[in-house]
């Protein structure tokens, strides 16, 4: 399929780098769109996104396990301690993952197909538990705000407002998060990586470095 | 694509003091000090509300200056933060600083000092093992093993320049846990239910002034840090291996010079010497044959004395050159009885060696003297040829000891002057006394 559509808002072209994205926003008014089969639905708009310090942006390229991927979008969250950005890296083969910022520190990770995920009520800090046969304890409960979005998504994400993320870790650096974002938790699995080892291209600029 | 312009360097003057404030960690930064009036300010707030205005007894001066630009591990690094942390100890402070270093691309990364000793340190993205089963809990990350070293509650006593969280003086201590595997060490810090573990490797004060082109030279280190890499350690196992290398070779010198040596009795005769009887008491022995290459004699004296000694005047004689190996030797012996029981001093036997001796028809005169007032002594004279002297290679053996042992005290001292400062002190090794 073509790629592109307009802004049912301000009419701007709207072009897709990802076929299978199911939410963008609209680069010139902000507007939140939602694909309904061919067409783009308008469900919202994103407020002005507070500044942040990520050097990646849309459209940053790199290499994760040898697979190339580019950024395409982003959900980016606010805690009492700080921000986070979660990129939206899509893959040469068509899949999708992402790619966090934490104040410098990156990590990559892929939704993780798993059954009977604990209940947001049941974690707590020091719980063990395994997925895919690794052990992870649960070192971190952040309630986040959903502080915005851009560009394309995998899933409809935009009336969100408190989260919480349950951080788990495992002894060998790989790290996974449940995401109670949703009423049905989602699971992402993946490990923190070294920025160089990404080998990014088409990074954010800062003043002075 | 977004077209945001590049964020940058943020200057504002301080709400409580007026003083020019700079944000150098962009949109990260989450608190910044004002360094004249000491008010930390929240650096989210549009109008930089003061936070905490915190007394300090004296403005502190960073050995690195803030937004002095370094080279870390190849990377370039700003100092943007500046902190001193306080323990307390049977009622002493001590204290060590801490730098705050930023690239908007690596993220965050921290040099600590104290004493001299540094630091370089990065919060660590695995979760450590920790085993608290034994005496001394050990923690475990990427393979290597970290031997804990101290627990302290730590808190914060001086502020300069920003963080990315939210940063009081005072208030609220952190519970630290130090882990060592010299060169590096693993630090936990918890506040509340929230660890966070850090790996720091020491580097020395020269490359810290180096890195950040420094003036002047660095504080001279005071005593052992606790992950400094001892300056014995490498080289002890070096010097253990040669050392071993050279002990094997020797032991296989002994092996083959005891396998190899003909120790061939070549001459032995039984005598009869009585001083009161006079005349002359030197005689020479028969002609007998030295063989082989030029090597020792050994020359054993067997005497039946009693209380009494006797000295011998040898001489070796070569029968055809007349070249003469002169030595003399004394046999004594005593025994008697006291009132710590029997005693005896003293050897019936005397064994001497004659190194290279060359080949050839030797005899040997012999000249026994005693005691005016001894009655007489039965002896009897055996020489061999080219035998096995052990005490050589033990001699060599022992000097080749010598560098080892002296290093692995060394290695010791150092170890203890470490562990010293623990909680794990090493008991008080000096001192003899059985209990």
């Amino acid at each position: 399929m073509s790629p592109t559509a307009n802004c049912p808002n301000c009419g701007a072209p709207i072009r897709f780098r990802w076929s299978s994205a199911v939410q963008t926003v609209c680069e010139f008014c902000h507007s939140i769109l939602v694909r309904r089969d061919v067409n783009l639905e308008l469900v919202g708009k994103v407020a002005d996104l507070p500044p942040d310090n990520s050097p990646i942006q849309i459209a940053t390229e790199g290499v994760y396990r040898n697979r190339p991927f580019q950024v395409v979008g982003r959900i980016l969250y606010e805690y009492d301690e700080g921000g986070w950005n979660e990129w939206h890296a899509v893959f040469s083969d068509g899949s999708s993952g992402w790619l966090s910022d934490a104040q410098a520190e990156y990590a990559v990770s892929f939704a993780a197909a798993v059954k009977g995920l604990p209940a947001a009520a049941s974690v707590a800090r020091g719980q063990h538990y395994a997925f895919n046969g690794v052990d992870y304890e649960a070192t971190c409960l952040t309630r986040a705000h959903y502080r915005g979005v851009e560009g394309e998504l995998p899933f409809e994400y935009w009336d969100k407002d408190e989260v919480l993320f349950v951080d788990l870790e495992s002894h060998d650096a790989r790290f996974a998060t449940l995401d109670y974002s949703d009423p049905e938790p989602l699971l992402f699995l993946g490990e923190a990586v070294d920025f160089d080892s990404l080998r990014l291209k088409n990074l954010r600029r800062f003043e002075g470095w | 694509m977004s077209t945001a312009p590049p964020p940058q360097v943020k200057s504002f003057n301080c709400p409580g003091c007026g003083a020019p404030v700079v944000i150098r960690g962009f949109a990260t930064t989450l608190s910044v000090v004002c360094g004249n009036c000491h008010s930390i300010l929240d650096a989210k707030d549009p109008n930089f509300a003061v936070l905490q205005r915190f007394q300090a007894a004296q403005t502190i001066q960073p050995l690195i200056p803030l937004g002095t630009r370094g080279k870390v591990r190849g990377e370039p690094y700003e100092v943007i933060g500046f902190q001193v942390r306080t323990i307390t100890y049977l009622e002493v402070d001590y204290s060590w600083d801490e730098y705050l270093l930023f690239n908007p691309y690596k993220g965050y990364r921290y040099l600590t000092q104290y004493q001299g000793h540094w630091n370089d340190v990065t919060v660590l993205r695995a979760l450590p093992e920790v085993n608290t089963s034994g005496v001394r809990p050990i923690a475990k990350v990427n393979g290597e093993s970290f031997r804990h070293f101290q627990r302290s509650f730590a808190r914060t006593t001086y502020v300069l320049g920003e963080f990315p969280w939210q940063v009081r003086v005072g208030g609220e201590t952190t519970e630290c846990n130090d882990f060592v595997s010299p060169p590096r060490m693993l630090s936990s810090e918890t506040i509340g239910s929230e660890t966070t573990w850090s790996l720091g490797e020491y580097i020395a004060g020269k490359q810290v002034w180096q890195a950040f082109q420094l003036p002047g030279s660095p504080p001279a280190p005071v005593g052992v840090y606790e992950d400094q890499p001892s300056p014995y350690g490498g080289n002890l196992k070096e010097v253990w291996l040669v050392c071993v290398l050279f002990l094997a070779a020797l032991v296989g010198m002994a092996l083959f010079f005891t396998t190899f040596a003909r120790n061939e009795e070549v001459f032995s005769g039984s005598y009869h010497f009585a001083p009161q009887t006079g005349g002359e008491a030197s005689f020479v022995t028969d002609y007998f044959e030295l063989k082989g290459r030029t090597s020792n004699v050994e020359l054993s004296t067997r005497t039946d004395l009693s209380n009494n000694w006797v000295y011998f005047n040898y001489a070796l004689i070569n029968a055809d050159t007349g070249q003469a190996f002169d030595f003399g030797r004394e046999v004594s012996y005593y025994s008697g009885s006291d009132s710590d029981g029997a005693w005896t001093e003293g050897s019936l036997k005397d064994t001497a060696v004659v190194p290279a001796v060359p080949s050839g028809r030797y005899y040997l005169r012999v000249e026994p003297e005693m005691d005016a007032n001894a009655v007489m002594v039965d002896y009897d004279i055996s020489v061999k040829r080219d035998v096995p002297v052990m005490s050589y290679f033990l001699f060599a053996a022992l000097l080749l000891l010598v560098p080892p042992i002296f290093l692995a005290f060394r290695s010791m001292g150092f170890e203890q002057a470490r562990w010293r400062e623990s909680d794990y002190p090493p008991a008080a090794s000096s001192g003899g006394g059985d209990d």
